[in-house]
Formats: C-alpha cells, structure tokens, sequence
C-alpha cells in the first residue's frame, strides 16, 4: 500500500511566514532586559531564542512576552 | 517539539503547552480531531518535530494502546502521548475509561480549553459554570465537570491537573508522568483567547487568575493520595485568593453575570474544593 500521500513532513513553518500576521511588533531594549528568558519560556511560538533574539519571520504579535517582561523590555510597536 | 509558523492562533495555550513536549523522552503523540490537529500541521506539512498519529474521535486511546504494544514488541522506548482536547474527552471518554481501566502504559493529556474550539466554541462538559459558547448564548446552564477526580476513580497510577500559566510546573509534571509506568493522565487549563474572548496577550495573566480565585485546583494523585502542588497550594487556602469576579471580569464569555452569578459559582467552586480537601485529608 502506498502510503505516501497520507503522511505529513517536518516543516519550518507548516503555515507559511506566519511574521506576516502581526500588527503589532514586539521590540527588545537590551538595555533593560536581564536576561531571565521569561519571554523565552513563555513565548506560544518559540520565536524567541535563548540569547534573547526574536524570529521575525514567525513572531505572529501575541503580546505574551510583552505582558510577561518584569523589566518591562518590551515593547509593541504598530507595523 | 513544535516548530514556529505553525497554523496556531495569536496567544495559543495549546502550541505553548506542545513546546512543553521536550520534557519527555521520544514522545509520540496520537490526536484526535480539535485545535491540536490543526496546529500540528497542515498536510503536508507538519509543524511537530516527533510522530504523530492522526485518528478518529473515539479511537485515540485505544489506538495509543496499541502502538505502545506494538512499540513494546519492536523494543523501542517511546512515551505514547493520547493528546486530546476537553471535547474528545467527552465524544471518546467509553475509550478513555476503558483505557484507564486496563492501565494502558500511556499518558493522555487533555489541553482543556473549556469547549469545542476547533469547530466554533461549542459547550463542552469542561465548560465552566454560565461561560457563554455558541450552544449556550445565554450561558451554560450546566455544572462543570471535573475529570481530573473520574481519572483518579480509575486507580490512575498518575493523575494531575496543570496550566499553562505556571510553566515550570507544567513542565515537571511532564517529566513526572514520563518516569512513571502505567496509566498517567495531565489536564491542563489552556484559556483560549478568541474562544474565551479576551485580547492574545492576556493567555498567561488569565491562566494565572485562573488559579489565584480558585477557579483552577493544581493538584496531582500518586501513590493512592492527593496533594495540591506547587502554587497551587497557596491556593488552596481560601484566604489567599483573589477575587472569582477578578478572574471571570477579564473574559468576555462572561460579560452577562450579575453579581448573584458570580455568587452561585463560587459556592461551586467552594464545593469542588471541599472535596479535594476530603480526599487529600488537608
Ligand atoms: C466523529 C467526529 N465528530 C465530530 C467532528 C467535528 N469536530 C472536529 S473538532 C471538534 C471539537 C473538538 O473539541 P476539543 O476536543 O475540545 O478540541 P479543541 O478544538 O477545543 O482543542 C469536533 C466536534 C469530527 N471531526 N469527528
Ligand atoms: S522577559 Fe524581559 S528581561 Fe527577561 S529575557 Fe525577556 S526581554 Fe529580557
Ligand atoms: S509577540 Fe508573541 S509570538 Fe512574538 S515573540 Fe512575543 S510572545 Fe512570541
Ligand atoms: S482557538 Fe484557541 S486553542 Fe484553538 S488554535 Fe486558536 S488559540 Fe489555540
Ligand atoms: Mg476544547
């Protein structure tokens, strides 16, 4: 049986460049941010890496790390 | 275990619980239709980075039953994960139960958003107490039902309740439940932000009230007893919480309550949590 045609494939980015459904976008103050990677933990994408740099291609603009920075870092800056 | 630029909506609790995932050892999930099926990829692409099984509605358990089986036989070590919504919990619970029943060597995992999400909000039993749902405009008339205490009826040999909003939490419960043998079962409070109506950024701050008024009990059950874990302990105590209407105010399916509303739910509240309290002899 070929079962090909019913099997999915790994994909960066199943549902496209999902950056293009943001109209807000998030903008790190490295002078603020501490580090914690709260943002990091919390992010519902992973667009956000350990070092604290934001995937644009995929961040849709939820606000979730802008919400949850205690430094207020953070900010969401109309596109 | 999910990659970004998935089909997941703006503050979903769901891709973020998914990201959780890499706390488990060769996780293979198998998904019954709802929200999680979607975000997992859209054929033919996936966006989950381990196998995932897509199956009807009434099938799941018994479908992870049988690839454990079948994994156990091949010698491989997989941690088969039941990965299903509040609503397959209500369309396959016959399967659910049997499932728990015979201790299936399986984790199921609810990511309850409190209704039928994927296909419009529909009222699910998890459905909380007068939550507004397209089949229940006027609010929901019945009680929430609370399947964390069913899972412990069945002897689970592993049962917890999770969110979302406190994520190292949520975390070692995954870690948890993959150490241990046998029937594990992990509901976790996911509020949906354009189910729930409320802005994307709030999913975690809502998660969070969520358990702060008690309208969330964080607990787990091993070893035959019941504790309430981590944060969740605070809460417990009925001085520490925050105000329900704080919690219920933040949402707009909840926008109709009056006062007396919100008065009859909490006595709901209080009752459920009597009964934890009972069962956890604190
Ligand atoms: C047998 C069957 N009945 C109904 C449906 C339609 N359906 C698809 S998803 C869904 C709701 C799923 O709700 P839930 O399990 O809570 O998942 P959520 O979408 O909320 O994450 C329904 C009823 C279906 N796919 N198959
Ligand atoms: S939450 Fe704020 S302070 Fe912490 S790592 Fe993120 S941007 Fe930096
Ligand atoms: S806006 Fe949302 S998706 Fe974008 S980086 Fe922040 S938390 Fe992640
Ligand atoms: S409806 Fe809710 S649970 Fe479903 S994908 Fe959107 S945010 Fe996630
Ligand atoms: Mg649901």
């Amino acid at each position: 049986m070929d079962l090909e045609p019913i099997i999915s494939r790994m994909k960066l980015g199943a549902a496209g460049e999902t950056g293009t459904w943001r109209n807000y976008r998030p903008v790190i103050n490295k002078e603020l941010c501490n580090k914690c990677k709260t943002c990091f933990s919390y992010c519902p994408e992973g667009v956000i890496s350990e070092e604290i740099e934001i995937d644009y291609r995929f961040c849709k603009g939820c606000g979730i790390c802008k919400e949850m920075c205690r430094q207020k870092a953070i900010e969401m800056v109309q596109e | 275990m999910i990659l970004p630029g998935n089909t997941s909506c703006q503050g979903c609790p769901i891709s973020l619980a998914m990201r959780c995932l890499d706390e488990i050892e060769n996780p293979v999930l198998v998904i019954p239709a709802g929200c999680s099926t979607v975000v997992a990829g859209l054929h033919p692409n996936s966006a989950m980075k381990i196998p995932v099984i897509h199956v009807p509605f009434a099938s799941t358990n018994a479908v992870a039953c049988g690839v454990k089986e079948a994994y156990k036989r091949a010698g491989v070590k997989a941690n088969v994960i039941a990965w299903i919504g509040d609503g397959a919990a209500d369309i396959g619970f016959a399967t659910l139960s049997a499932s728990a029943t015979r201790k299936d060597d399986i984790i199921t995992v609810v990511v309850d958003n409190e209704a039928y999400m994927n296909t419009g909000t529909q009222a699910s039993l998890s459905t909380f107490w007068k939550a507004k749902t397209s089949t229940s405009p006027a609010g929901k008339a019945d009680e929430r039902r609370d399947l964390a205490l069913i899972m412990i009826a069945h002897k689970a040999d592993y049962v917890a309740t999770a969110t979302v909003g406190y994520i190292e939490d949520l975390r070692r419960k995954f870690r948890k439940a993959s150490q241990i043998e046998g029937f594990r079962f992990i509901q976790i409070h996911c509020p949906c932000p354009p189910g729930w109506r409320f802005p994307s950024e709030k999913t975690i701050e809502i998660a969070r009230k969520a358990v702060m008024s008690g309208a969330w009990a964080l607990f787990e059950f091993y070893d035959r007893k019941l504790r309430f874990s981590g944060i969740g302990k605070k809460f417990a105590e009925k001085d520490n919480r925050i105000s329900l209407a704080e919690y219920l105010k933040a949402q707009g399916r909840f926008e109709h309550l009056r006062d007396e509303d919100i008065l009859a739910i909490e006595k709901a509240i209080d009752e459920e949590w009597e009964i934890l309290k009972r069962f956890s002899g604190e």
